[in-house]
């Protein structure tokens, strides 16, 4: 398993490198926004990776509680922590593909507000996950979880209903991407995806190692051995 | 069930006697709200027509910032002479407890909203132009949803090394939706623009979804060591 991650990582940088190309070369430019549509391979596809990788946070947060299982925990903190980076790429791109096209930076349409609401869902619990310490936490963080991933359908309905109240001008349908458009849109779908999983597996290793490493070096001052002595060969072994 | 219910007032009562006693979260809530009442009004001309359409989502703002403070001092008490790690150990239902501490949290709050609410009335001289009944559903799922979920997260930054500030942090995203609906249904109902149905029913909805999530989980929540 852990020699496959050499191996995924380099199809995951010719896949990126590759949708890149298609994005911006290959991919016929807008007529009406022009080059910074391409922003867009990046912005909807990233968006999707955050989606996904929110919802393994939940699942895995499910698993952690019903059977107390740690890896399970580490995995939904990796999911948690590379879902908060991938949503702000989308919060980033967003403002820059708006202001040319749109005007303005920001406006406060219904996807965009519901994005940010999901974004901020997430830092909190990524802040209850640093505040909070000792075995409580993964019980704790997997409960809030649970409650962000109940709110997104009503955060979801409130921003909808509050917006179609309050009608904004800047916001038209997407309309259908033209059929020349496709494959650089697919293939960065597909390369953000794999990156999204490459980052969150690589992340989810390195929390087990970290939590590896807090045992031995507890268990050493209990011991009264030196940490560094007792911690050092377990750091080569998990790496390997 | 009946030992739920039991638990449940016994503890409802030894909270209210002791807020009874001490008055200290009502009067520093309603302290407080008069605070953000009296700065909110240098922010905009409280008397303008205009205003009828942000006193909804003041209201609710101060309501939501003072119901920290009691919320806050929901737990605080129970860790004292380990109150808590008694309860844990003792057989009584973790929902009985829950149940009480939102209840008196629920009452806490209703207090202050109808302590403060004449208070806007008369500084934001406001008169209600839709139907004004609605408006108590309103307050009283409003109040539900923020309490709810505030004696929940309360009992979960308890347990965090910066327990006062981590609770706003993990309840207001949560509260949005629940805060969007009283903000837009205070303010359709003072200004008699269009329906509020779709708002009580959210709020409901909200109520009844983080109503069971919190009994469902709260055992675990207590039991996390």
């Amino acid at each position: 398993m852990k020699k496959a991650f050499p191996f995924l990582a380099v199809i995951t940088a010719l896949l990126v490198g590759y949708g890149f190309y298609l994005g911006l070369f290959v991919a016929p430019t807008e007529r009406t926004m022009g080059d910074v549509q391409r922003i867009f391979y990046f912005h909807a596809p990233s968006g999707w990776t955050a989606f996904w990788l929110f919802f393994a946070n939940l699942a895995a947060s499910v698993v952690y509680l019903v059977k107390r299982n740690l890896k399970a925990d580490a995995l939904a903190v990796a999911a948690a922590e590379v879902g908060v980076v991938f949503c702000t790429v989308v919060l980033v791109t967003g403002p820059l593909w708006a202001r040319p096209v749109w005007g303005i930076w920001w406006t406060w349409d219904m996807r965009l507000t519901s994005t940010l609401v999901l974004w901020l869902i997430y830092v909190s619990y990524l802040l209850l996950r640093r505040f909070s310490e000792g075995t409580q936490t993964p019980i704790l963080a997997a409960v809030l979880a649970i409650f962000g991933a109940l709110d997104v359908p009503l955060v979801y309905f409130s921003i909808w209903f509050f917006r179609t109240q309050h009608p904004q001008p800047v916001i038209g349908g997407n309309g259908s991407l033209d059929p020349a458009m496709r494959p650089a849109f697919w293939m960065n779908v597909l390369a953000f995806s794999l990156l999204g999983a490459l980052l969150c597996w690589g992340r989810y290793r390195v929390e087990l190692m970290r939590r590896q490493v807090d045992e031995f070096e507890a268990n050493a001052s209990l011991t009264g051995q030196s940490p560094s002595l007792v911690a050092k060969p377990v750091y080569r072994e998990v790496a390997r | 069930m009946n030992s739920m219910w039991t638990v449940t007032l016994a503890t409802l009562r030894k909270d209210i006697r002791l807020e009874w006693r001490s008055k200290d979260a009502l009067n520093s809530m309603i302290f407080f709200s008069l605070l953000v009442v009296v700065i909110f009004s240098f922010s905009f001309d409280p008397l303008a027509e205009e205003s009828r359409h942000i006193v909804g989502g003041l209201v609710w703002v101060a309501f939501l910032f003072a119901a920290v403070v009691a919320l806050n001092q929901t737990w605080a008490r129970e860790l004292r002479n380990q109150v808590l790690d008694a309860y844990r150990v003792s057989p009584a239902p973790a929902n009985a407890l829950f149940l009480a501490k939102a209840l008196g949290n629920f009452l806490f709050v209703t207090i202050l909203e109808a302590v403060m609410t004449p208070l806007f009335v008369i500084f934001y001289n406001l008169h209600v132009l839709g139907p004004a009944w609605q408006l108590i559903p309103v307050a009283l799922l409003g109040t539900w949803a923020l309490v709810v979920n505030g004696t929940f997260f309360a009992s979960i930054s308890i347990r965090t090394r910066s327990r006062e500030l981590m609770l706003p942090l993990l309840l207001f995203p949560i509260s949005i939706p629940a805060v969007v609906a009283m903000v837009e249904s205070t303010t359709i109902l003072l200004t008699g623009e269009g329906s509020a149905r779709f708002w009580i029913v959210l709020l409901l909805t909200y109520d009844v979804v983080f109503t069971t999530a919190s009994l469902g989980l709260f055992e675990m929540v207590l039991q996390a060591e």
